[in-house]
């Protein structure tokens, strides 16, 4: 099972690695939408340091949901996710091997330029340590949730759009979380930060347990 | 490079058995396609799947291979209900759809290799290799696929059926379509083999088949008047 999850993950991102573009698109939109923040907000640095950990987060969002709307289209296309859905190992790890080539080629990414779209907006170190750390917990919930969303929809017309609707809404504990940390430290409450830090832990342990077992029931109904 | 015949703890025997049909009826959004179906796949046959277009050979092949549920009926392993024999014996399946499964993005070696692994196949890179010589792709092994014509891709995706010798039951949708001559030749001997290790084989084609023993099913004797 393991092998499996290894295999289909390794393959994705030998597949990213091949279309470099087209994988740091979402990590040029995380950048060039955060850095247009502080131009149409106007450079107060008071303002930019209150706004700058929810616009980090959702900027995060909105880039992670661009790219998971294809996780499975392009395997759907050429017969690929056919081939995977009748292999003997469980569906699930491979949607786990799936899952785990997305975080690594659109999330990581997105957790590691976060100290630098930090500093746009003013944050001071401890806030951006905890930016990222929020992060580093986030974005896996994104993959996961977005996974389940993109088996959902797969093979409809503007299933794209349809993923957003869907998955976003699901998100936003996640967001609560995160923003509440990072918020929270920089007024001065560690305590807090360290609550809202734990649960968006607890959530991503039980986004782990909960979408893939859904997205691979999903791929079944959706191939049907 | 001889490859030892394939091994795997995790996998029953591999194979060897008879798939089967029973009442089987396939429904397509609100059209019935067929119904009352039976179909024995038994061990060392070869059968050509005829029908119109729109009869439902492709429908028929994904409920067999485990894509899609039957709207009536069941599928049976050796007598055995397939739904009670459960996961395993899907390696015991193999399935080559309309789709070629192969990445645009990827070497063909590379992206054989990936379906045998999918197979539960051990050592897949030297598998692949030999099976893309077997259907004379060798030399074009390490070019992407994406550089590669619709025969050859097609050859590519049959490649899987010489990845080892384990007699599997073969569910193939128009495995001839884009073939050129040498490359037709190439597969009717690799269904001829199979068939003469004890596999058996369920095809579509729309060109004339020619094979020793070929039996014949045409799902018109099943289909629902449109």
């Amino acid at each position: 099972m393991i092998t499996l999850l290894l295999a289909v993950a390794r393959r994705d991102l030998l597949l990213a690695r091949r279309r470099r573009i087209e994988a740091l698109l979402p990590l040029g939109f995380f950048i060039v939408a955060a850095a247009l923040f502080p131009i149409g907000v106007g450079p107060e640095p008071q303002t930019l340091r209150q706004i700058g950990p929810g616009v980090v987060w959702v900027d995060a969002l909105l880039a992670a949901m661009l790219s998971v709307t294809q996780m499975f289209a392009s395997d759907h296309a050429d017969g690929s996710l056919e081939q995977m859905l009748l292999a003997p190992q469980p569906l699930v790890a491979l949607v786990g091997g799936k899952v785990l080539a997305h975080w690594l080629s659109t999330g990581l990414p997105l957790v590691l330029a976060s100290p630098l779209i930090g500093l746009l907006f003013n944050l001071p170190a401890p806030a951006i340590t905890m930016l990222v750390l929020t992060l580093a917990l986030g974005t896996p919930i994104l993959s996961l949730l977005g996974a389940v969303g993109a088996a959902l929809t797969l093979g409809l017309r503007s299933g794209a759009a349809l993923v957003f609707l869907l998955v976003l809404p699901l998100t936003v504990p996640a967001l609560i979380f995160g923003t509440g940390a990072v918020v929270a430290l920089d007024s001065g409450l560690p305590g807090q930060a360290q609550a809202h830090l734990s649960l968006l832990g607890a959530l991503l342990i039980l986004t782990l347990l909960g979408a893939p077992p859904a997205a691979a029931a999903a791929l079944r109904i959706s191939l049907d | 490079m001889p490859l030892a015949p394939h091994r795997s703890s995790a996998l029953p025997a591999l194979g060897g058995g008879t798939l089967a049909a029973h009442a089987l009826a396939c429904r397509r959004g609100r059209r019935l396609l067929f119904r009352g179906l039976d179909l024995q796949l038994p061990a060392g046959s070869i059968t050509w799947l005829q029908g119109a277009n729109g009869s439902g050979k492709t429908s028929l092949l994904r409920i067999l291979a485990g894509l899609s549920a039957p709207a009536e009926g069941t599928l049976s392993w050796n007598g055995q209900p397939l739904a009670a024999a459960g996961d395993a014996t899907r390696a015991a399946r193999l399935y080559v759809g309309h789709g070629n499964a192969l990445k645009d993005d990827l070497s063909l070696l590379e992206a054989l290799a990936f379906l045998a692994r999918l197979q539960g196949l051990d050592e897949a890179g030297p598998r692949a290799r030999q099976a893309l010589d077997r259907l004379g792709l060798g030399a074009r092994a390490d070019a992407p696929v994406r550089t590669l014509s619709q025969g050859q891709r097609r050859r590519g995706a049959l490649a899987r059926l010489a990845l080892d010798d384990a007699p599997r039951t073969w569910l193939l949708d128009e495995p001839y379509d884009a073939l050129d001559q040498d490359s037709t030749a190439r597969l009717s001997a690799l269904l001829t083999g199979h068939a003469g290790r004890g596999g058996a084989v369920l095809l579509t084609s729309h060109q004339a088949l020619d094979l020793p023993g070929l039996a014949r099913v045409d799902l018109a004797a099943w289909g629902v008047a449109a």
